[in-house]
Formats: structure tokens, sequence, C-alpha cells
């Protein structure tokens, strides 16, 4: 273009560039900001969900399940007295207790099940006794936490994932269920199976094991007085996301052997068919005693995270009850009983 | 230096316009953004230590997000290339080289956040490189990145030559398969989260499979012709 005589200098001519810059540099500035946005909260979703959850429809995620309906306190008969009833380590905090657990059935993330499982309805419950028993029947829950005093026990829990807690619990011997309820002389194992239902329970929609989880012991470890049926903690009846109503603890196993929720308890001669053993024989057995030498297949047993601590603890064999339990497995192979 | 407005008529009017080119690439918004937006993982997981409302296993929890978002870079890093072939986009080949480096910048902090898990006990770390498998193959998806991150600048492929360069960083997809191999082997039972990256990256592999097939055929279909002789008239 040829440029006419009256034209100012180009000396005085705001740049082009320089008109431009302006303009594009807002653009810019938004386009950027923009780009940052969905950027961020892509990877926010990605990282923080996943997978879509499968309970958005009736979580309401934001408030957790004590506040929602706190579970009544429970007369303590025989408080945590000593030896291996107690511990003298300090107790994981009521809120790590309630908001961090593996309880697949109501979802995988440790926080889902605090979230999913208000729903539980813990009233009216029964428990089935059935297989080698003098007499099967259906007990209600209320009749069956009657028939017990309640004993406090604080208990190390030591996951298989390589962390820990203290926790007190509350609850009654098995020993003393397992002698009311009469099992047959056939009867070398306990079976403890746990409620199956979809529409309470909803990480059961997806078939990540093999519902209802089945978990068991040999009748001498069932009979054993640290193994513990567990109906509260913390002075309270226990939370949904923690068992309720009733729940196995068996304090020298890994965490997974102490089925939740139980409303079936089966004597057998079998032993039997655990989920996690079913799931990956070659990584959970039947056995699951705590021991720091023989490690998971993928990861070390040595040492764990006790929940709230920042450093590790070296892991004790039988999880520090070495001493009341290891008699139980004299003449039998250690790497038989992980 | 200057260009003005009298130099224009002398050029041929094909030429490139000279102001678009000064302001550079067609999308300076991209970079920046995608820096920002890419720091977001780390800043909520700052934010959350602060707050208190990481999960009860807080160094857990970080290790996790932090590895994840290592394998959700290094694959978004592999897809550059691809999207141009497919879709014919130029633009994610631009933040290739941004994306691979926060692949980098993940994994590095995943790893040392797993230090702290183990509190640097040494011997602890050398055995799990060593028995576990999957330690073992996710340090090695790290240091393979290692060369990758430090030829990652104009001046290395100058450097190196491009088809060396080129060569050098197919070892990409190598830490790639490497990383998701990792999360699979990590994951307790439920597969879904890393067979869903397993299957992105499968994808990509893929299509420059395809691609390579496709153009090795095409320059074998051309060589091929020239030497043998009078070729039929079609």
């Amino acid at each position: 273009m040829s440029r006419p005589a009256s034209q100012p200098p180009s000396s005085e001519i705001t740049p082009e560039s320089l008109y431009l810059g302006r303009r594009e540099l807002i653009k810019n500035g938004v386009l950027a900001a923009g780009t940052a946005a969905i950027v961020g909260s892509g990877l926010l979703w990605l990282i923080g969900n996943g997978p879509p959850p499968d309970s958005i429809e009736e979580a309401p995620a934001q408030q957790p399940v004590q506040a929602a309906q706190p579970p009544a306190p429970i007369q303590v008969a025989v408080p945590a007295a000593s030896g291996p009833y107690t511990v003298d380590e300090p107790l994981t905090s009521l809120k790590d207790v309630t908001t961090y657990n593996n309880f697949y059935e109501f979802g995988l993330d440790k926080g889902d099940p605090a979230r999913n499982a208000q729903n539980l309805q813990t009233r009216p419950w029964t428990v089935s006794i059935e297989g080698e028993v003098k007499q099967p029947q259906v007990i209600d829950i209320d009749t069956l936490l009657g028939w017990f005093p309640h004993e406090e026990r604080i208990y190390r829990m030591r996951c298989v994932e390589a962390w820990s807690m203290v926790i007190p619990w509350l609850g009654f011997p098995l020993a003393d269920l397992i002698k009311r309820l009469e099992p047959t002389g056939n009867a070398k194992y306990v079976e403890l199976i746990t409620l199956q239902d979809e529409k309470q329970m909803p990480g059961q929609r997806r078939p990540v094991l093999d519902w209802p989880y089945v978990e068991g012991l040999r009748m001498d470890e069932a009979m054993h007085p640290l193994s513990l049926m567990a109906v509260g903690l913390y002075g309270k009846m226990l939370p949904n996301q923690n068992g309720a109503p009733l729940r196995l603890v068996v304090p020298w196993k890994y965490g997974f052997k102490n089925g939740k929720s139980i409303v079936k308890i089966r004597f057998t001669a079998e032993q039997p068919k655990t989920t996690w053993a079913l799931a990956a024989p070659r990584e959970y057995g039947f056995y699951a005693n705590v021991n720091p030498d023989v490690d998971h297949p993928r990861w070390s047993q040595a040492t764990e995270r006790r929940i709230g601590e920042l450093g590790r603890r070296k892991t004790l064999p039988f999880n520090g009850y070495a001493e009341e339990v290891a008699s139980l497995y004299a003449g039998m192979d250690p790497k038989k009983l992980y | 230096m200057e260009v003005t407005g009298e130099s224009l008529p002398a050029r041929p009017v094909v030429a490139p316009p000279r102001p678009a080119r000064r302001r550079g690439a067609p999308t300076p918004w991209l970079q920046p953004g995608i820096f920002i937006g890419a720091l977001v993982p780390l800043a909520a997981i700052v934010w959350r230590t602060f707050q208190g409302t990481l999960s009860a296993n807080p160094i857990a929890e970080i290790i996790n997000e932090l590895g994840l978002a290592a394998i959700i870079f290094l694959v978004a890093s592999l897809a550059c290339t691809p999207a141009r072939w497919v879709f014919g986009w130029t633009w994610p080949v631009r933040v290739r080289r941004e994306l691979g480096l926060f692949a980098f910048f993940y994994a590095v902090l995943h790893f040392l956040m797993y230090l702290v898990d183990q509190t640097f006990d040494l011997g602890i770390i050398l055995e799990d490189i060593a028995l576990r498998p999957f330690i073992t193959v996710g340090f090695l998806a790290l240091v393979l990145m290692v060369p990758l991150a430090v030829t990652s600048t104009s001046g290395a492929v100058r450097r190196l030559g491009f088809r060396r360069w080129q060569r050098l960083h197919y070892l990409t997809y190598a830490a790639g398969i490497l990383a998701v191999v990792h999360f699979i082997w990590r994951v307790k039972i439920d597969l879904s989260q890393p067979m869903m990256y397993a299957t992105v990256l499968a994808v990509l592999l893929l299509i420059r499979v395809a691609f390579w097939l496709r153009k090795r055929r095409i320059s074998g279909a051309g060589g091929g012709a020239a030497p043998s002789g009078p070729a039929p008239a079609s």
C-alpha cells in the first residue's frame, strides 16, 4: 500500500504489533486460564476418582456416618485389664479407625465404607447357625448380644497391606458363642459369612470378589481366648463401616481374616473356601498369620506403618501374640501359614 | 530488521505475512495453560496436607496420586504423535516435550515419596528394587526417563541428530509399558483402573505399528519398482 502525504511519520503510529498485542494478550490469557482449568480438573478427576464410583446416587458423601447416626454406648462389663487383652501402645484415633477401612462391600477406596455404609440396616438382623451343629437355628442379633457380657479388648490390627492400628474393641469371646451353639464332633472349622445385599452394599454390584465374603478359622483357633466377636469399639456400638452389628477380630492374623457384618455361622468338617484365598491363592492363604519373615509375593511384610505415625514399626511374629498362639501351629511349616 | 510497508509489494504474493510469524506459534496460550493445569494435582496434595484432609495413611495416598499423575502424563505424551497422524492435529506435538517433562517430574516426586515412606532405609530400598518385581519395573521406568528428560532440549536434538534423537526417544514406549505394568502389579484386586491405561497405551502402540507398516509398504513398493526393469504398462 502507498502512504498518503498527510499521514504522521511512522515513528508516531502505534506499532501494529503493540496494538494487536494488548487484545492478543487478553485473549491468550483467557485461553491459557481455560486450558489450565480443563487440564487441572481433568487430572483431578482422573487421579481423585479414577473409574466412576458405584454409589453416587445414594451416598450423601459430605457427612461422615457418625454424625448422621451416633452409635449407642454399650455397657462394658469387663474393661481391658491386662496381659494380651490390652496393648501398651497409643490407641489409633476414632476418626482414623472409622474413616480408613477396607470393606470392599462398600467400595474399594479406604474412604468409601465411611461414605457408603450409612444405608446398611443393622436392625432387624439375624444370624443363621448352620452345618455341623446340634441345633441349626436363626438367632435375632439382640438375643445373641444379650447372651454375653461385653468385654473391652485393646488389640493391634495388622493389615496385609503393611499398615496397622491399635483399636479398643468391645465384644465377647468367640469361644463362648461356639460353646453355647454346641457344634457336633464333626465340626473342624467355623465359617463366617458376611451379608450379601447389593442394595445396602453398593460395592457388591461389581464382581471384584466372589460375594458374599467368606472367612473362617480352624476350630482350635476359633476357641482361642483371643478370638473375639466384636459388637463395638471406643465404648460404642460398631459403626457400620467397621462391620456392624457383629464382626470377628483375630488379632494375630492379617485384617482380612476378620469377617464383618456376619449373617451366617457354619460349622464344617472341611476347610472353608475363604474369599481372598479363592481370589488370589498365591498371595493370601487360609491361615494368614502375621509373619514378618514371610513376605507377600509382591511386597515386604517386615515392617508396617502404624496409622498416625510417620516412621515404620517392625512387624512382630503373630502380630505380637506369639506367646499366646504360636503353640496352635506347632509342627506346621510356617511358610504355609501366611 | 524492521519490515516496513514499502517492501511488501516487492515480495511474492504467496509469502506468509510477517506479523503472523512474529507472534510465534498460533497457540501461545497452550503451553502456559497446560503448565499451570499440570501443577494442579501437586497443588491439591500440598493443600490437603496443610488442611489435614488427606486420609489416615497420607504418605501412601500421596505416593499413589503422584504415580498416577506420572502415568497420565506419560500416556498423554505418547498420544501426541499418533494424534497428528490420525486427526491431522499439530498442536499436540508442540506440547509433547512439556507433557513428557511433567511425566518425569511426577515420577521423580513419586519415587522421592517412596523413599520417605521407607524412611530412607537404603537396605530396604535396594532389597525392594532388586527383589520385588513391581518395584523393579517402576524403578526401571524412572531410570529410562532420565536420558529422555536430559535430551529433551532443542540443543540435544541438534547435537544428537534427529534420527538418533528419535531412536533414543522410542524409549518412552518402554517407560510407558513398564509404568503400566508397575501399576497392574501393584493393585490388590481391582484391575479396572490400570487396565484403562494399559488399553490406551496398547491402542497408541497399534496405531504406530499400523502407520509404520503402511509406510514400509509404500516405500517398499516404490523402491522395488525401480530396479525391476521395465514395468508392464498398466
